[in-house]
């Protein structure tokens, strides 16, 4: 119990059990929480690589070439298979998440949760699409 | 269908014992009975020193949470043949004090309860002779799910971080201080702000999500908390840029 300590007469000697330091491995759901909290570190890879990436092709032809090259190496390339995996398993449980936190009103009714969702994989792909284009048809 | 099956029931009697033991009893298990009718009929029948609460066996009074299998279940809505063959091992809910057997102390949550306020504060109330603050029907449903919690604890039982860290305010009192913030009626969200925006309060919560799963009134405990976070964190970037309050 918290900060009350009130004197109880016959105060009934309570039993607290220590939740086990392996509850992650109890049930899915705390798993796959556990995961999402650790493979933030991949994410935060992820993002340094692509920093890594602009600035490469920043500095011109050389030195893209160079880290095309370094990209290509099993490890990196293992390490960015793994990473890439993870961040789209962020963006599902993201997206998944957003009903329940945003509730969006339209005049007085509610847009249901689904749409709202939907509206996020929507603007993901419309980014994409932009950023594809950018790339490859610029 | 076997015409029983065996409860794993977790005793503890602390004038005896320093930990939780099990003893096992053979309950008849017709497809309508609950798990709370094969404990009533252990205490009826088997062993009258069984003890456990429950009070309405219809879902409603929220004092017969235990853990069932693992799962923190109403059991009073918790079929017995669903578990068949068995055998089924019923504790008291984690993450609380044991009292006794199956009686955990809930008094923790009780004072967190009072500290978000949940009651309708208005800053001047209107005398009676103006009639009573009216609603409609959009407008209650802005709230009524958050209103439907029976305080029954299993969100509780089922979080970690409030098994880890029992300073966390928890889901039921988040849920509850918005279900006043989100009544039309309530001018109190300013005044719960300060509890609920504490590092112990809706930024204690991770978001493993249990607590909405075990609901079993469907409150989304989880989704309240993460809505109020989004309210929050707009509230204090509205302090940061326009600090004199628009
Ligand atoms: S939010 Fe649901 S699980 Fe939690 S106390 Fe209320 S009714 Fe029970
Ligand atoms: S006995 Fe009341 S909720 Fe189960």
């Amino acid at each position: 119990m918290s900060d009350s300590h009130v004197y109880t007469p016959y105060h009934p000697r309570w039993l607290r059990r220590r939740v086990s330091t392996y509850w992650w491995l109890q049930k899915w759901s705390y798993f796959r929480f556990i995961l999402r909290e650790g493979s933030c570190l991949f994410v935060g890879w992820f993002v340094l690589y692509m920093l890594l990436l602009v600035n490469a092709v920043g500095k011109g032809p050389d030195s893209y070439a160079r880290i095309l090259e370094w990209s290509a190496e099993p490890w990196v390339l293992g390490l960015n298979v793994v990473s890439f995996l993870f961040v789209a398993f962020h963006a599902v449980t993201f997206f998944e998440a957003v009903p329940q936190a945003l509730v969006v009103h339209i005049g007085r009714t509610r847009v249901p949760g689904r749409l709202v969702m939907a509206a996020h994989y929507m603007a993901w792909a419309l980014a994409s699409v932009l950023i594809a284009w950018l790339i490859v048809g610029a | 269908m076997a015409d029983h099956i065996t409860l794993q029931v977790a005793r503890y009697r602390p004038e005896q014992q320093s930990d939780i033991t099990f003893d096992e009893y053979e309950v008849p298990c017709p497809k309508e009975w609950v798990v709370l009718d094969g404990l009533n009929h252990i205490k009826d029948r088997l062993d009258g020193t069984l003890s456990y609460r429950w009070s309405c066996r219809m879902g409603i009074c929220g004092s017969c949470g235990m853990n069932v299998n693992g799962e923190p279940k109403l059991t009073c809505a918790t079929f017995l043949a669903d578990y068949a063959p068995g055998p089924i091992r019923v504790e008291p809910l984690p993450n609380f004090p044991v009292i006794r057997d199956l009686i955990v102390d809930i008094g923790d949550f009780m004072q967190k309860l009072v500290r978000v306020k949940p009651w309708i504060m208005r800053q001047t109330e209107k005398p009676v002779s103006e009639g009573e603050y009216r609603q409609t029907p959009e407008e209650l449903d802005e709230y009524k799910q958050f209103s439907m919690c029976i305080n029954c604890m299993l969100c509780y039982a089922a979080c970690p971080i409030y098994g880890l860290d029992p300073k966390f305010l928890g889901p039921a009192a988040i849920a509850l201080a918005q279900r006043y913030n989100l009544d039309s009626r309530d001018e109190g969200a300013s005044d719960r702000m300060a509890v609920l925006s504490e590092h112990e309060g809706i930024w204690g919560c991770t978001f493993v999500g249990e607590c909405t799963k075990v609901c079993p009134k469907h409150v989304d405990p989880a989704g309240a908390i993460q809505r109020y976070k989004l309210t929050a964190a707009l509230e204090s970037m509205k302090a940061i840029f326009m600090p004199r309050g628009a």
